[in-house]
């Protein structure tokens, strides 16, 4: 095992009676590192996160965190993974500090510890004054980042998110995004599942695209979007000589294709961002006037579309 | 142990500030014992007396004249001689007497020989209660030979059937309070006493079911996996779960006991054994009731299951109306812990002692260690997949 690793799963299988759940995924997750498991609702997702907490039983494949193998039944290993479940998974009837203190307490922690632990918490997740409500008083964005912070309690060094986001306001969505890039500034390694697009390519390093319980591709969002042949476009938009502008641009290394269309220009790139200088430059020199620019980058959506057949929205 | 005692506190404080614990665990049955107390002791208390006969056709044998015996030493109770079934129907009839208790021939030695037997109630129609009286008078007093195949058949003088209903009435009058009381305070407190025992035994299965539903509402609250995944054995969240019922039906039960002591005059008798069969009770009240609730796969159903099961296991076992030791009802009732549980409490609180008990207390650990162990093993597949 690479020591670098918290995480490392490898060949994961599940079945439910005849149908296939999860097969032979394997990824790993390095401390500070996020790794997104991006796809549809059904994909498996949270039967792979189930084995990867314990949760579930595997039919074949290993989890290890932190070198240590991790099964349903294994006690001490589970006490470095911290796991916000997509249901909100609270107490309505104690308090937020009530439920972070019960729960810190199946984590060994005490006294003054738990307490600064506690305290840390709620500052982080904005819910110091209302600490000694009873939750069934909280909105449910208050509710969310409860969840989250819950998952937090026992200062993991993998967290484990499973679709944190759904049915959130955007403003509590922007809040919980931010905690989780926070926390991977931390050092903590995070496996972040989600079927939103825009989470996943925002937070993740590496992203494994996830479908019918297989695990189609996965590596950062460079690799992946390169590994299925598509190019950043740029968009220039020019006054002169679109023709000699084009033909500046298409000079510019990295550049594979550059046309005049309505406006401007056109430029195919494989890194539009590494060659924007240049073809800035070149197409300057020209004497055509800049006017505008627009940089189109493939997505994990044309990712996802590419490797499935499907768009991720309408895949569920 | 340490993982589960957490858990259970974490319970205990829910169902402290969901006040509906509370309220059935230990108020609604002192409610109920003392309404039933009041209710039924009126019926002896304030003025009520009535005219009997004893038609003695067993000439040869004793217990017709152990029943007389019986009559005279309640001072609510006029005897009146009469030596035929036919004389016996004209004076109910006409409202002479109001019930006569018939000893038929050959009574004494059949019920010696094990043979069984029956006793006949004849009762006026227009003396409903005293009637009732006396069929409970006769029931409580073959209830207390203790023999086999015993049974009381009632017929009012007029041909009709006496009410069901009020049948059931008198039957709730406890039969210690009748046979083995000599003044009005004593029977007062007898009746407080097999009240105090009969709604605490019925309402421990309610007080510890919040308890044993933990494991579905945990499930239901989505607090379950974020359990599992804490470093503790899934066991210690069962037996978290089944320590908090535990705790919620002693408490339940021990204030039930001393309130209805000081406040209702209940004698629960001696208190070594009272608190055995509490503990054991409350064991099989966990067992029973989480047995019960891994059949369910929400807690609206789980509730719904345990609350058919201490009904029928309540009525069954006699916690609110006394049930014969004779006959199919007097077997049947040792099924459920709550036959167990009335048998021993009633044995404690007339002045048993703890010999008395050893089987009650064995017949409930029985029931508490299977339905227990069955339990265990349901809810940890419950808790693994």
């Amino acid at each position: 095992m690479d020591p670098t690793n918290v995480l490392e799963c490898v060949g994961l299988r599940k079945t439910f009676g005849d149908r296939v759940a999860v097969d032979d995924v394997s990824f790993t997750i390095a401390g500070g590192e996020t790794y997104g498991l991006l796809g549809p609702n059904g994909a498996g997702k949270t039967t792979t996160i189930s084995m990867v907490c314990g949760l579930l039983a595997r039919d074949a494949g290993t989890v290890t965190v932190n070198g240590r193998t991790l099964d349903t039944g294994t006690v001490e290993v589970k006490a470095a993974i911290g796991f916000v479940p997509q249901e909100i998974a609270i107490y309505p009837d104690l308090t937020a500090r009530e439920n972070l203190r019960f729960f810190g307490t199946l984590y060994d922690l005490s006294g003054r510890e738990l307490d600064a632990r506690i305290d840390r918490i709620l500052e982080s997740i904005g819910l110091t004054d209302r600490s000694n409500e009873r939750t069934d008083a909280f909105s449910g964005g208050m509710k969310r980042r409860l969840n989250i912070g819950l998952g937090m309690v026992n200062d993991p060094t993998l967290l484990v998110l499973d679709e944190p986001t759904v049915g959130v306001d955007p403003q509590s969505r922007n809040a919980i995004l931010d905690s989780v890039e926070t926390l991977a500034q931390e050092g903590m390694a995070v496996l972040y599942t989600t079927h939103y697009m825009e989470e996943a390519e925002r937070l993740c390093d590496r992203v494994g695209i996830l479908d019918d319980g297989g695990l189609k591709a996965e590596g950062a969002q460079r690799e992946l979007i390169s590994l299925v042949g598509e190019r950043d476009r740029l968009h220039v938009g020019t006054q002169g000589n679109i023709a000699a502008a084009a033909a500046a641009a298409a000079g510019v290394a990295g550049v594979e294709d550059a046309v005049g269309v309505d406006g401007g220009i056109d430029v195919i790139a494989r890194d539009v961002r590494a060659s924007l200088a240049e073809i800035v430059r070149a197409v300057d020199e020209t004497g055509a006037g800049i006017t505008s620019m627009e940089v189109h980058e493939p997505n994990l959506e044309a990712v996802f579309l590419h490797l499935t057949g499907k768009a991720l929205r309408d895949a569920g | 142990m340490r993982d589960a005692g957490t858990i259970a506190r974490k319970d205990l404080r829910r169902r402290l500030r969901d006040r509906t614990a509370f309220l059935v665990g230990v108020v609604l049955p002192f409610g109920l014992a003392w309404i039933f107390g009041l209710t039924l002791g009126d019926v002896e208390s304030e003025g009520f007396d009535a005219t009997y006969a004893v038609v003695n056709r067993d000439e040869d044998g004793q217990l017709p004249d152990r029943f007389t015996a019986l009559l005279e030493g309640l001072d609510f109770v006029t005897l009146r001689e009469v030596t035929t079934v036919a004389d016996a129907e004209v004076l109910a009839d006409d409202g002479t007497i109001d019930a006569a208790v018939v000893f038929p021939v050959g009574f004494t030695q059949r019920v010696e020989a094990g043979e069984g037997g029956s006793l006949l109630v004849i009762s006026s129609p227009d003396a409903q209660i005293a009637a009732l009286v006396a069929e409970s008078l006769a029931t409580s007093f073959a209830s207390d030979l203790d023999a086999a195949g015993l049974s009381v058949a009632t017929v009012a003088a007029s041909g009709a059937a006496v009410d069901a209903d009020l049948v059931a009435r008198a039957q709730a009058v406890a039969p210690g309070a009748l046979i083995r009381s000599e003044d009005a305070d004593d029977r007062a407190t007898s009746q407080a006493t097999f009240f105090a025992i009969g709604m605490a035994v019925f309402f421990l299965f309610f007080s510890v079911e919040f308890g044993v539903r933990g494991l579905l509402e945990e499930r239901e609250e989505g607090t379950l996996p974020r359990l599992l995944v804490a470093p503790i054995a899934p066991s210690s969240v069962i037996a978290g779960k089944a320590l908090a019922s535990f705790a919620l039906g002693l408490v339940s039960t021990v204030l039930l006991t001393v309130a209805t002591t000081w406040l209702l005059g209940a004698e629960w008798g001696d208190p070594l054994g009272v608190s055995l069969l509490v503990l054991a009770g409350v064991l099989a009240a966990v067992g029973v009731t989480a047995l019960v609730a891994t059949l369910a796969t929400t807690t609206a159903q789980a509730g719904a299951y345990v609350s058919i099961v201490a009904v029928v296991g309540g009525l069954l076992g006699g916690t609110f109306f006394p049930i014969s030791q004779a006959g199919f009802l007097g077997t049947i009732r040792f099924l459920s812990p709550q036959g167990w549980l009335m048998e021993g409490f009633q044995e404690l609180g007339f002045g048993g002692s703890l010999g008395d008990i050893v089987g009650p207390l064995v017949g409930v650990l029985a029931i508490a260690l299977v339905t227990g162990a069955i339990a265990w093993t349901r809810s940890t597949r419950m808790v693994a997949r």
